[in-house]
């Protein structure tokens, strides 16, 4: 089932309201406007089970969002940083959530570089993954600012911006400029289905396009952002980009199986199966090149040893009698390579539970790689060498996971309208007026 | 329910405008969560004024502006910590660039600069807090990795030698590439600051500091009001706000004014040398041309102006 470019299904029935929309030809400026309040409506509403799901998100939002206010109010002490570790749980959740986000649209190059036309009906699920993942980011690094009432400072032109020379300046560009091309194309597209026209290329393949190259540059960005850093040995590698893209060929694509998955299971919208078989395939090479990357990377730390290889020592097998970062890490080695060997199982290229597992695994490992097993390392031990360990705080998990909940439940939503727009109207009524 | 006696006249219609009235009451019992979910953000805001949160950047207030700014600062001090402060705003020399120097052959490691830091930078009393760490090392090398900035015993110990670390005012300083707003910054005298109101505390300077220099406000500090240090400069010892960053300053409200740094007058051993470095005669130039002095992380290329050596 190609859903662009091939020529839109006529047979697809549309409302009467919605016709009167195109026969009209009201102006977009109305149009759109009218569009998205519609997608609102269709957002809000459905089965008992959607509904109490986006109730049980926002609750664990509201949560979060609370554990954040207390935090502004009260100070940052509320979080089990130090001025040791002084990057924690969030800039962990930042750094995954970018990969995530760039995932989402990186596995679309196969769709171009091979003309595969299954591929591009994954598109749309890709860059909603997309804005999703980057708005969880964009709120990570929110809920780690110490003035987030001071974030005009931020804004080219009105505050000081210290670009080019600060990579945060970089990351705030590519992370904004990323989040506004996928609204475009995911909205643009949304829009054309709900008006029952055929999307014109020239409006979304430049942009496709465009964002492929951007997904990558977020990620190398953010690798940047660390690697950048000459006090900490840890982070400063050039493999670090390369290993942040190829985790993010894993996160990503596992994301949107899952979420495919979960299409399936609760609406008619239902893709072919030979998409998810070529994600699996990239999930198979692009888990092999983390892996190496990794395993190189710490051949290069423990076979030298010294000072450079404090940090790697610390993480995987603790130093001065602390411990705290050593389950992480073998938590992510398991998951990552018993993920990665489920993957390379012949089941794993057809529907089932064991791609699911395998997706489960590699998600939750590389979250922890990224984050736990990346981050923190780097600042235990400090630059003068003291040992301070660090684990979250009840207030950094309770923001952290009114994120993820808030993400969630745009993806939800986003997932929802896909299915609404693009099932025939005759089916489960399109959007409804 | 009965079509007579509707007990809420509102879900007696037909389905789908229960289904919207389910919806509005969702909406609203939402909007109220929203509501106490924010509470203690609306409690903190209250504090905030628009003065504030439209100030601009330092090197663009004027003159009068400043005069503005360091009253309100003032008064808040007044009003959060009932002390009487005066904030001033001492500018670089013309002709100075700041040198600083310690004889590690005499620090004893007794701390008494940690501690004339913390009361000189009216510092929080909780936590005890200083820009100076001193490390007790191993002799027979300069490995942080066996040094300790936490020992709990009488002072020298035989086998150790002890090596303060503060702000090394690095000339090619990461932390000032790192900040994505300018907020800190390097004085032509060579002293790394930070404008306390334009800091957004993202720490990222926090990360690119090879030397630990850098502390971040994790609570508003607490300062008993007779303790409070009113000899205040807006670029260093003011008390600073919740969730931003702070440094050392070479005591910049001192040294402008042609004083030493606390740290300086606090230490018992001479250890410490600062002065000018432009000047021929002064004496932190006769021992960068007289001793073998090294500075930490040289391969790093950052340039400290801070130097360590041996007397002995």
């Amino acid at each position: 089932m190609a859903l662009w470019p091939r020529p839109f299904p006529v047979s697809l029935k549309l409302d009467s309201a919605l016709s009167a929309v195109t026969h009209v030809n009201t102006s977009h400026s109305d149009g759109y406007p009218r569009f998205l309040r519609r997608c609102f409506t269709e957002a809000t509403d459905g089965p008992w089970t959607y509904i109490i799901w986006m109730v049980a998100l926002t609750a664990v939002a509201l949560v979060g969002a609370n554990a954040w206010a207390l935090q502004v109010r009260d100070g940052m002490v509320h979080t089990n940083m130090s001025d040791h570790v002084s990057w924690g749980l969030y800039i962990a959740n930042f750094t995954f959530c970018v990969g995530l986000a760039a995932g989402g649209v990186m596995m679309v190059i196969p769709a171009y570089l091979y003309d595969d036309d299954d591929m591009h009906g994954l598109v749309i699920i890709g860059e909603s993954v997309a804005i999703a993942a980057i708005v969880m980011s964009t709120l990570s690094v929110v809920v780690d600012l110490g003035r987030p009432d001071r974030f005009w400072h931020m804004i080219p032109g009105i505050g000081k911006f210290n670009w080019p020379m600060s990579m945060l300046t970089w990351d705030i560009l590519v992370l904004n400029g990323y989040l506004l091309i996928n609204l475009h194309i995911v909205g643009y597209l949304l829009y054309m289905r709900y008006l029952g026209l055929r999307p014109n290329p020239k409006w979304y393949v430049p942009f496709v396009m465009l964002s492929i190259v951007w997904a990558i540059s977020i990620h190398t960005v953010t690798a940047f952002l660390y690697c950048g850093l000459g006090g900490r040995p840890f982070w400063n590698t050039a493999l670090l980009a390369p290993r942040f893209l190829a985790s993010a060929f894993v996160s990503g694509p596992a994301f949107i199986i899952l979420a495919l998955r979960v299409m399936r299971l609760s609406t008619k919208f239902h893709f072919p199966p030979q998409p998810a078989r070529t994600l699996i395939q990239i999930i198979r090479v692009a888990m092999c090149a983390n892996l190496l990357m990794l395993f190189s990377e710490l051949f290069t730390l423990f076979y030298t040893g010294g000072g450079h290889a404090a940090a790697a020592q610390h993480l995987f097998f603790g130093s001065h009698g602390s411990y705290g970062l050593v389950p992480w890490i073998w938590t992510a080695m398991v998951l990552n390579i018993v993920g990665a060997i489920l993957f390379f199982l012949p089941a794993a290229l057809e529907r089932g539970w064991l791609r699911i597992v395998a997706c489960v695994m590699c998600i939750v490992g590389i979250w922890i790689e990224k984050g736990m097993g990346l981050i923190i390392p780097a600042f235990i031990p400090s630059t003068l060498h003291e040992v301070v360990e660090y684990s979250p705080s009840l207030v950094e998990w309770k923001i952290t996971a009114g994120i993820w909940a808030f993400g969630l439940l745009l993806l939800s939503a986003m997932l929802k309208l896909i299915a609404a727009v693009f099932t025939s109207p005759s089916e489960s009524g399109g959007i409804p007026e | 329910m009965s079509q007579d006696s509707p007990l809420l006249p509102i879900l007696n219609n037909e389905p789908t405008d229960r289904r919207g009235a389910l919806k509005a009451v969702g909406a609203t019992l939402g909007m109220a969560a929203w509501a106490t979910a924010m509470q203690p953000l609306v409690e903190w805001s209250e504090d905030l004024n628009v003065d504030e949160f439209l100030q601009k950047h330092y090197r663009e207030l004027t003159a009068d502006q400043k005069v503005a700014v360091f009253k309100r600062l003032e008064e808040d001090t007044k009003r959060d910590y009932g002390a009487d402060v005066s904030i001033s705003d001492p500018q670089p020399m013309p002709g100075v660039q700041y040198g600083y120097a310690l004889n590690l052959s005499v620090c004893t490691g007794c701390r008494k600069c940690s501690e004339a830091c913390h009361i000189e930078n009216n510092h929080d009393r909780a936590t005890n807090n200083s820009y100076i760490r001193v490390f007790e090392m191993e002799k027979g090398g300069i490995d942080f990795e066996k040094g300790d900035a936490t020992y709990d015993h009488p002072v020298p110990q035989p086998d150790k030698y002890y090596m303060p670390v503060q702000c090394q005012q690095c000339e090619n300083a990461p932390c000032v590439t790192a900040c994505p707003i300018e907020a800190t910054w390097q004085e032509p005298d060579g002293i790394v600051v930070v404008d306390y109101n334009w800091c957004i505390g993202c720490r990222y300077c926090e990360a690119a500091c090879p030397y630990h220099a850098r502390r971040f406000n994790w609570e508003a500090p607490t300062i008993p009001a007779e303790e409070v240090n009113p000899d205040q400069g807006y670029l260093s010892n003011r008390i600073r706000p919740q969730g931003v960053m702070e440094k050392c300053t070479f005591c910049l409200h001192r040294t402008r004014e042609g004083r030493m740094p606390a740290c300086l007058e606090a230490c018992p051993t001479g250890a410490r040398v600062f002065g000018n470095v432009l000047d021929p005669d002064s004496e932190i130039r006769w021992v960068i041309e007289n001793k073998r002095t090294f500075v930490l992380k040289e391969e790093l290329g950052t340039k400290p102006r801070f130097f360590y050596f041996f007397d002995k």
